[in-house]
């Protein structure tokens, strides 16, 4: 006989497993089981053209997202190091003001964020153009496009990664270490080479990984301006376009394997013991700068550093207050005005897509909400055999690029099943809300397990040896105590929801049209206005969830990131 | 109220035999005490009685009703954690509150049943503050009255002390009897301080690696030891290996290995512990009952030693005594002002009386 304890255990997994299973395990295993198929044989001809010579383009797109992705951790560490060091370490004027820019980039979603590039430095961007002008030159001095463009967007928008990660290390950093060596004879040099930096290295060992992850299964970038540079996760895209979705599956489950590799990796190293510091959290104390040099320098570097952050955010702003049809053949718009937001919200059509996605990016976070908490509270304060496994499959979203998500779904969903209840989700409203729920779960049970964790299993005996049943306790004493954690990372989810391009480009109908996709169809149209009036709905969007956030949630918006 | 039986307990976790055999008898109203060093098995019982644990085998009982796998929320019992577990998104007034809302306990009811019991743990000005800010004696003071308010049948206190600065801990320790002697409440205390253990308890029971050694009074337990461990645990004291040597009239012969030589004990209970033929057996004798002179002394069990270390400590001075190189006995002195105490190196007598010894069973494992 199961006691109370294990009979409850029981009926809060069984919800948890099934939708994972039907959701997650089974679309992914869908996949993997259709890579074998070839013109609906078993077979391992997808390999052997994935692989072989017949189709070198695959095995190139394989390398070329591999060392895209090794560049972008490069280039993300170069700007995000020394950056978060200057910021965190020296005292200067404005240099709060400067650290909170630094993390501006996140509130860019990545298909506006990649616009906004395209229209700042491309082949008619603003600053060449304007350089151009300036000089009084023959051509652009420099265009950005293809890697080169890829290369700067990741390094735009993952150099936070790196920013935060050793912000949040410089400041747990015991300053006493220091001061010990340097006690000790080590001169400014070997300390920095000896003490901090090997104290800081779990904390790069991280955001490599997480940069790397990101960068093999980045989208929009690629998407926007690979022109005909090829990376896997646009291949699996153009494929499934061209009706070949058994390559589509074996292209899939190559890129799974190598991001799974991954998160296998980075949960190995970060469950290694570290070197945590034992010592109490001193707040971190930074060297005033005094030599007027110095000190003028780093606050023009901070200057300079917070015009080229928030240049796109500026241009995206400049450019939705250009109307349709008055920016064409000229250099630079030159008609302004509030036409493309009056559009918005007089337009039904233009409106429609706004709607569509607040109302797919609600219902998933719904969903997301209430399954996320349950999901975390059993992961966190069950005991039961398999955890384990539930715990990667939970993550198994998170590891798996959007772009791979949305070809599982695909392959699970456009025949009928048992978890689709017999439907054929494909092409339908409710395949989009699936999708972002999917994609969004890890992050609302990572923030949501964060909190768990922090909360001591006395408290839930508390209420119990009080005299309160589990649910009661549940209800009265847990869930008001994450509330906050949990919120702020539905909040999260629900921005990103809104802003999804890889999975809606995939799974979008006419009548569910997301944001993302009518941002498409207005710059194929060189509607270029409207596009970033989009842009700036979800900016705000950003904006204000991260002021709710650390306003009435007490969640820092570094650590909403997740 | 309520007695609290526990019989036959064992508790493993997986291979981790945590607590094995226990059979206790706590009565009604008693303040009792489990002590013993960290790891031995306290807070696993504790639990056992709360609820949040269910014994591997044996039977737990409150009265004469069986509880041994009642869930924790039906028990009554009320329980101060170590680290206090306040509900840290409300008041002082809704934590106390809470068990009483459990109970569906009406709104005027609440209030002045809350209000009184604030009043009795002296915070009746603090009701509407968040706990968070509360010093550590007065959150510790609210988990006291979060407890007692629902008028438990059994208090459980798992070290509930143990985070508080010295000073506090005298308060809060007289706060604690207080309230206990107010209500007449069965309490269970887990502490690993043995000061806290002597000066609180009824009745005290020590742990050791999951078994429990001895039940007994504060006396009982420091001056009638039944093994080595307790005798070792509880106090200071100067253990030696013996071996029996012999039975007088009144008294017994053993003979201390390390002494190479006999000494006599009193053949009464209070100074031979119960063994059997296949015990090993240990000499006992505390650091305060030994004496120790500059001059040849008179009387039974007098050895000759060199002082090898005086130490002060205040009231009371420790003097080292090195009897051979195998064996250092330490003696204990009131203060009685420089003029008496011993020089290092001085040649000295030391007098182990007959009647202060206690002979004791090495305790199983
Ligand atoms: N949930 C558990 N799972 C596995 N082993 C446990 C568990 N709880 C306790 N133990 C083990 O049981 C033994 C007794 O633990 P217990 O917590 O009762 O000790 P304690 O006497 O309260 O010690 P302390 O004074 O340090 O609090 C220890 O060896 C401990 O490691
Ligand atoms: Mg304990």
């Amino acid at each position: 006989m199961l006691n109370a304890e294990k009979r409850r255990t029981l009926v809060l997994l069984i919800p948890v497993v099934l939708i994972l299973t039907g959701y997650v395990l089974y679309p992914t295993l869908r996949t993997a089981y259709e890579s074998f198929l070839h013109n609906g044989v078993p077979s391992f001809q997808n390999y052997e053209d994935f692989f072989g010579s017949k189709a070198k383009a695959n095995l190139q797109a394989l390398w070329n997202s591999v060392w895209i992705s090794l560049l972008s951790v490069l280039f993300s560490a170069l700007i995000g190091v020394p950056l978060a060091y200057i910021f965190n370490r020296y005292e200067f004027p404005g240099r709060r003001f400067f650290s909170n820019i630094a993390i501006m980039p996140i509130v860019l979603p990545s298909l506006v964020g990649v616009m906004a590039f395209m229209f700042l430095y491309g082949e008619a961007g603003l600053i060449p153009n304007a350089i151009k002008d300036l000089l009084n030159l023959s051509e652009v001095p420099f265009k950005i496009g293809g890697i080169s463009g890829i290369l700067i967007v990741h390094a735009y928008t993952m150099y936070p990664y790196f920013y935060m990660t050793t912000a949040s290390a410089l400041s747990n950093l015991d300053l006493s270490l220091e001061e010990a060596a340097s006690n000790l004879g080590a001169n400014r040099f070997k300390v920095f080479w000896q003490v901090t930096f090997p104290l800081l290295t779990p904390g790069f060992v991280a955001a490599s990984l997480l940069v790397f992850m990101v960068s093999m299964a980045s989208f929009s970038a690629p998407f926007l301006l690979a022109g005909g540079f090829r990376v896997l996760s646009l291949q699996i895209y153009f494929s499934k376009i061209n009706g070949d979705l058994e390559m589509a599956a074996t292209q899939s489950v190559i890129l799974s394997i190598v991001s799974i590799a991954f998160l296998l990796f980075m949960r190995w190293y970060q469950g290694r013991k570290d070197y945590r510091m034992a010592s109490k959290g001193i707040g971190a104390h930074r060297s005033e700068v005094n030599n007027p040099m110095l000190k003028w320098t780093m606050v023009t570097l901070g200057v300079f550093a917070v015009i080229i952050l928030l240049l796109p955010h500026a241009t995206l702003l400049i450019l939705s207050l250009v109307p349709e049809g008055t920016w064409t053949w000229q250099t630079y718009p030159a008609v302004f005005n509030l036409e493309n937001y009056k559009m918005l919200f007089d337009t039904p059509y233009i409106w429609e897509p706004v709607r569509n996605s607040l109302i797919m990016a609600v219902i998933a976070c719904f969903g997301v909400f209430v399954f996320g908490i349950f999901t975390s509270y059993a992961l966190v304060k069950r005991n039961f055999i398999g955890k384990n496994l539930l715990d990667i499959l939970v993550m198994i979203p998170w590891a798996l690029p959007a772009t791979v998500i949305g070809m599982n779904l695909i392959l699970a969903f456009n025949s009928p099943n048992p978890f689709s209840f017999g439907q054929i989700l494909v092409g339908t409203f409710w395949i989009l809300p699936l999708a972002y729920f999917i994609r969004f779960l890890p992050l609302v049970v990572r923030s949501t397990n964060a909190v768990l964790e922090q909360l001591d299993d006395s408290i839930e005996e508390a209420a119990q040896n009080l005299g309160a049943k589990w649910f009661y306790t549940f209800r009265k004493v847990v869930i008001p105590i994450i509330m906050p954690g949990v919120l702020s990372g539905t909040l999260l989810a629900f921005v990103q929801a809104v802003g999804e391009f890889p999975t809606s480009v995939l799974l979008y109908t006419i009548g569910n049209r997301p944001i993302s996709i009518e941002i498409m169809n207005q710059l194929r149209m060189f509607n270029i206005g409207q596009a970033a009036a989009y842009g700036m709905i979800q900016v705000a969007l950003i904006a204000v969830v991260m002021f709710i956030s650390s306003r009435f949630l007490g969640v820092k918006a570094e650590k909403s990131l997740g | 109220m309520s007695t609290v039986h526990l019989s036959a307990i064992t508790k493993q976790f997986g291979k981790v035999t945590a607590v094995e055999d226990l059979d206790l008898l706590i009565k009604e109203g008693e303040f009792f005490t489990f002590l013993g060093p960290s790891g031995c098995g306290k807070t696993t019982t504790l639990r056992m009685v709360a609820g949040f644990y269910y014994p591997t085998k044996g039977v737990v009982k409150f009265n004469d009703r069986v509880m041994t796998t009642v869930p924790p929320e039906k028990r009554n019992t009320g329980m101060v954690f170590q680290n206090y577990a306040l509900f840290p998104h409300m008041t002082v007034f809704e934590n106390v509150a809470f068990g009483l809302k459990v109970r569906k306990m009406s709104k005027e009811e609440t209030k002045k049943r809350v209000e009184d019991v604030l009043r009795k743990v002296r915070l009746d000005q603090y009701a509407e503050r968040q706990v968070s800010q509360l010093s550590g004696g007065q959150q510790q003071r609210v988990a006291l009255a979060r407890a007692l308010v629902i008028e438990p049948d059994i208090l459980l206190l798992d070290e509930p002390l143990s985070n508080l600065d010295a000073r506090l801990r005298d308060e809060m320790r007289a706060e604690i009897l207080r309230l206990q002697k107010e209500y007449k409440i069965t309490t269970i205390y887990v502490t690993h301080d043995q000061v806290e253990a002597l000066t609180m308890s009824d009745r005290i029971a020590v742990f050791n690696s999951g078994k429990c050694q001895q039940v007994g009074t504060p006396t009982e337990i420091y001056n009638e030891p039944v093994n080595d461990f307790v005798a070792e645990f509880i106090g200071e004291t100067n253990l030696l290996g013996v071996s029996e040597a012999g039975l007088g009239e009144n008294h017994r012969l053993y003979h201390v290995d390390a002494l190479g030589s006999k000494v006599k004990v009193n053949n009464t209970s209070l100074n031979v512990a119960g063994y059997t033929e296949n015990d090993e057996l240990r000499l006992s004798v505390r650091p305060e009952a030994i004496e120790v002179s500059a001059q040849p002394v008179a009387g039974e069990n007098v050895f000759p030693g060199k002082v090898k270390l005086v130490q002060f400590t205040g009231a009371a001075v420790h003097t080292y005594v090195e009897m051979n190189d195998r064996l250092t006995l330490v003696g204990t002195a009131l203060n009685q002002g420089p003029s008496t105490y011993l020089k290092e190196g001085a040649e000295v007598y030391v007098r182990l009386p007959e009647d202060q010894i206690r002979i004791v069973p090495k305790a199983g494992v």
